[in-house]
């Protein structure tokens, strides 16, 4: 068991930087959910802390010992690959012994290590079959099962479940979870779905081209995103991010001329200073008494449903609703002070109410 | 009724299309079993007569005028396929793998040198190869056969083709696991090349069965005749030749690469279409 | 196109590519520079000494009527054994694809003459075409037709063709079928949805789809009837009768093997060699660099 430790981690290539500058810190046992989207840099973090890339400038620590430089299958760490990358030609069993027989380990303690973790994974009975012969899932376990039986000081997940069909998903998701928590082993894992970010990690690390932009626990995320981009990128439907100026001394936001109170906070910015309004689409609320908003599109998804409304200056607002909307080609809606965050709309960073 | 007519023509020209494909060999079935003089007489019949079988114990055994005895010819035959299709694949899978999964100085221009060889078929450097192999004394041996034609750029592509579509993520969890470059090679890359090298080794058995200008020039010593060399220069003389002899030659000729290509087929087909494009 | 993932090292790879590349420098290369030298230069009647003489050996072979009626009839030749070959193939694996029940079997049955020695082939053809053994030949003569292509040069001149043509069906059936699967179904489908069919549709659907397939075999097919071929040609007739079969390649080896006109020879050999790098290159212009990188 051992921590992770990042320090200045830099890649580029050629001219192009991927990754600028990330310092991280895992505490031992800890599961840390790297998510972003496409590009940002995540899967190059990763790739290096595995040693299949070398940093343009950095250090990485694992369990204090630097591996910076070091081959990565003497890093004793395992990691599971987004299309399993299982060897076709052998059968599962070999496929989890590879490893541990290039290392030279006796027979029969392959065999038991092989065996006992196809017994935590379900995988006793198909243990002589070739990849091609299983399910996806099974697929996967295998795969899991090949970073398990190492015995490893850190287990890199790169994006493991994004092949699987949503329902499968969603089972493994939670078995990756439960054996993470039973292991006890530190771990990394990569993925662009929030979803799954929000359900596996005990800290996320949110990425947004090459810089981590926020690094908090999945509820600390979701309920104050650090800038505009976790907003819109956590939580579906994606938060709403509404224009307006600050006025009334930091305590209100006017979007189109219609006042948003703060409550009991103060923005520190002077006013008339140009913000983004956050609200998740949950916490709009219905209110006869409320600015009326021109309904665009009504969505149905079953037990509730989303409507679509567009302001005449062109801002757009989604609301999550149980009961439905009032008949009417307009919804009436107010923001509770409660659930609203502000941005700064040069930078899109959070800003914190003073004092 | 019209329409039932009309779905057979395709069958029709396929069968007709296998026939005239067959014909050729049908002869040379039907006329080895017959009697040489009525050959001669151009009284050829399609029927195999199947009393003269006994030409093919007579020409593996004795020979027959102009050339030696077929099973020597046979052996040399297979010998030099053998040596060109298991060498070539000896030669260029670790070329191959070299270019592909490593990076080093001059990668590109050895690649390029042997790339070049595409450009080069032995008869476009005739005169200069006959004389590096004899300035080599490579003459009239086994290993002057089969040596230069070893090298080659075709089989060194496919196989870089090959690797290339081995994953990526493959090669990474190879590596986690601790396997080296060349037990990658011997433990992940030769056996999920299987398929391929299969279909390599019966195009290149063909390739090297089928030889004629390079044993033509380099062997003149009639022990390493070749059977297509040996056929060649049966049907050459042309006063007295034995023509059921020179049919059942060309069979036994015919049967080693063509049974290889059928056997294999399966393999030969995917490789060859999937390989060169 | 290249990994993502390599291994560390140069000393290793280095010896993988040597063996490879010493023979390639040996056999190819070297003799390559060598032809290139010795069509520069001119050997005195005995043999004893050699001079530099420029390009001279290439005014001689371009001045030479002879050579210049063997590079028409190469092309001639080529372009009948190619244009017979793709013919028949395209035909025949337009049949086959389809939904035509027995195709594995018609796919074996045709695919056996790959395995077939250009040498085979002639010797095959000369059994049926031998005016006095061979049972067309005998047949086409007892009706009259005065067939021998020992005699006649347009007859020798077909009978090569059609035997070089012959084994090289089966290549190319084996990769228009080959094309043709790779056709999505769902384009056909949706031709079929437009209205578009029969020889319409293998026209403006099909035929475009597949010119990928057409132009590398073409290339292929030209290579093989330019080269290939030497013993199919040579196996008939030798060349004859006369000059009428010599192609190109025949008379690289009958002037410099059998006559020991090394100079001639060896400027035969860089221009054959300067058509080979045009095919090529005509190659890499239709596929693209695909082939390669």
């Amino acid at each position: 068991m051992a921590g992770l430790r990042l320090e200045g981690l830099r890649k580029s290539f050629g001219a192009h930087e991927i990754l600028k500058g990330v310092d991280l810190a895992l505490a031992d046992g800890e599961m840390l959910v790297i998510v972003g989207a496409s590009g940002c840099g995540k899967s190059t973090l990763l790739r290096l802390v595995a040693g299949l890339e070398t940093p343009s400038a950095g250090r990485i620590l694992i369990d204090g010992r630097d591996v910076t430089g070091i081959d990565p299958s003497a890093r004793d760490i395992a990691m599971v690959f987004q299309n399993y990358a299982l060897y076709p030609h052998m059968s599962v069993f070999d496929n989890m012994a590879y490893g541990l027989k290039i290392r030279g380990l006796p027979r029969a303690e392959i065999r038991a290590k092989v065996d006992a973790a196809s017994a935590l994974l379900g995988l006793e009975a198909l243990l002589d079959r070739k990849p091609r012969q299983l399910s996806g899932g099974q697929r996967q376990r295998v795969a899991m099962g090949r970073a398990i039986v190492r015995d490893p000081k850190l287990f890199l997940f790169d994006e493991p479940l994004s092949n699987l069909d949503a329902k499968l998903r969603v089972q493994m998701r939670g078995e990756i979870r439960r054996l993470q928590r039973r292991l006890k082993v530190t771990s990394l894992y990569v993925t662009h779905d929030q979803v799954e970010a929000m359900t596996l990690g005990d800290r996320l690390l949110v990425m947004h081209q090459g810089v981590p932009v926020q690094l908090a626990t999945p509820t600390e995320v979701f309920e104050r995103p650090a800038d505009t981009y976790v907003a819109g990128f956590i939580g579906s439907p994606a938060m709403n991010l509404l224009p307006g100026l600050l006025g009334r001394n930091g305590t209100a936001v006017s979007l189109d001329g219609t006042e948003i109170d703060l409550g009991p906070r103060r923005i520190p910015r002077p006013d008339g200073h140009r913000v983004i309004l956050g609200i998740r689409p949950e916490h709009v609320a219905l209110d006869p008494a409320g600015a009326a908003w021109p309904v665009e599109v009504v969505e149905l998804l079953g037990s509730e449903m989303l409507v679509h409304g567009r302001s005449a200056a062109g801002a757009s607002l989604t609301l999550r609703t149980a009961n439905g909307p009032p008949p009417g080609e307009a919804i009436r809606v107010s923001f509770p002070a409660a659930h609203l965050h502000v941005f700064d709309e040069a930078t899109g960073l959070r800003l914190e109410p003073a004092g | 009724m019209r329409q039932g007519l009309l779905r057979l023509v395709p069958h029709a020209v396929m069968i007709l299309a296998i026939l005239l494909f067959a014909f050729p060999i049908w002869i040379a079935i039907a006329g080895s079993t017959q009697d040489s003089a009525a050959i001669a007489r151009g009284e050829i019949s399609l029927l195999p007569d199947l009393s003269g079988l006994g030409v093919y114990r007579e020409v593996l055994v004795q020979g027959s005028s102009g050339a030696g005895p077929v099973w020597r010819a046979l052996l040399v035959s297979a010998g030099m396929a053998l040596a060109i299709a298991l060498g070539k694949i000896a030669l260029s899978l670790p070329s191959a793998y070299a270019v592909t999964f490593f990076r080093f100085p001059f990668r590109m221009t050895a690649f390029w040198l042997i790339f070049l060889t595409l450009m080069l078929p032995v008869e476009v450097r005739l005169i200069p190869t006959f004389q590096v192999m004899s300035s080599l004394d490579l003459i009239n041996s086994f290993t002057g056969l089969t040596i230069p034609l070893i090298a080659s750029a075709t089989a060194t592509l496919l196989f870089r083709q090959t690797f290339l579509a081995i994953p990526d993520e493959l090669v990474e969890a190879a590596r986690m696991d601790g396997a080296g470059p060349l037990r990658f090679l011997r433990d992940i890359v030769i056996p999920v090349s299987g398929a391929n090298i299969a279909a390599l080794f019966v195009i290149l058995f063909v390739y090297g069965w089928n030889q004629y200008l390079w044993p033509l020039l380099v062997a003149t010593d009639p022990k390493l005749d070749t059977v297509v060399i040996g056929i060649v220069k049966m049907i050459g003389v042309d006063t007295a030749t034995e023509w059921n002899k020179v049919m059942a030659t060309a069979v036994l000729a015919l049967i080693p690469p063509v049974a290889v290509v059928l056997l294999m087929q399966r393999w030969f087909v995917k490789g060859l279409t999937e390989g060169d494009k | 196109m290249e990994r993502r993932t390599l291994f560390p090292g140069r000393m290793l790879p280095a010896l993988l590519i040597l063996p490879q590349l010493v023979l390639t420098l040996v056999f190819f290369l070297w003799p390559a520079v060598q032809a290139i030298r010795s069509s520069l230069e001119r050997e005195d009647a005995f043999g004893t000494s050699t001079e530099f003489v420029g390009l001279d050996n290439f005014a001689d072979l371009f001045g030479d009527p002879l050579y210049v009626a063997a590079i028409g009839r190469t092309a001639f030749f080529c372009a009948g054994v190619t244009a017979v070959s793709m013919g028949v193939a395209l035909l025949l694996a337009v049949l086959a694809d389809g939904e035509l029940r027995g195709r594995a079997f018609y796919r074996t049955m045709l695919i056996w003459p790959y395995a077939v020695a250009p040498a085979m082939a002639a010797v095959l053809w000369v059994l049926m075409f031998h005016p006095q053994i061979g049972l067309v030949g005998a047949w086409l003569n007892r009706i009259g037709i005065a067939w021998d292509y020992k005699l006649d040069g347009t007859q020798a001149m077909a009978l090569v063709i059609l035997a070089a043509a012959w084994k090289q069906i089966s290549y190319n059936f084996i990769f228009f079928l080959a094309g043709l699967q790779a056709i999505p179904k769902t384009i056909i489908e949706a031709a079929r949805i437009d209205g578009s069919r029969g020889v319409h549709r293998f026209r403006t659907i099909v035929l475009p789809l597949l010119m990928p397939t057409v132009y590398f075999l073409l290339v292929v097919d030209l290579v093989y009837a330019a080269f290939d071929t030497f013993a199919t040609v040579y196996a008939v007739n030798g060349g004859g009768p006369g000059q009428s079969t010599q192609t190109l390649v025949l008379k690289v080896y009958l002037d410099g093997i059998v006559n020991a006109n090394i100079g001639s020879s060896s400027a035969q050999s860089v221009v054959l060699m300067a058509g080979v790098i045009v095919l090529c290159a005509l190659q890499f212009r239709f596929l693209g660099r695909k082939a390669v990188t």
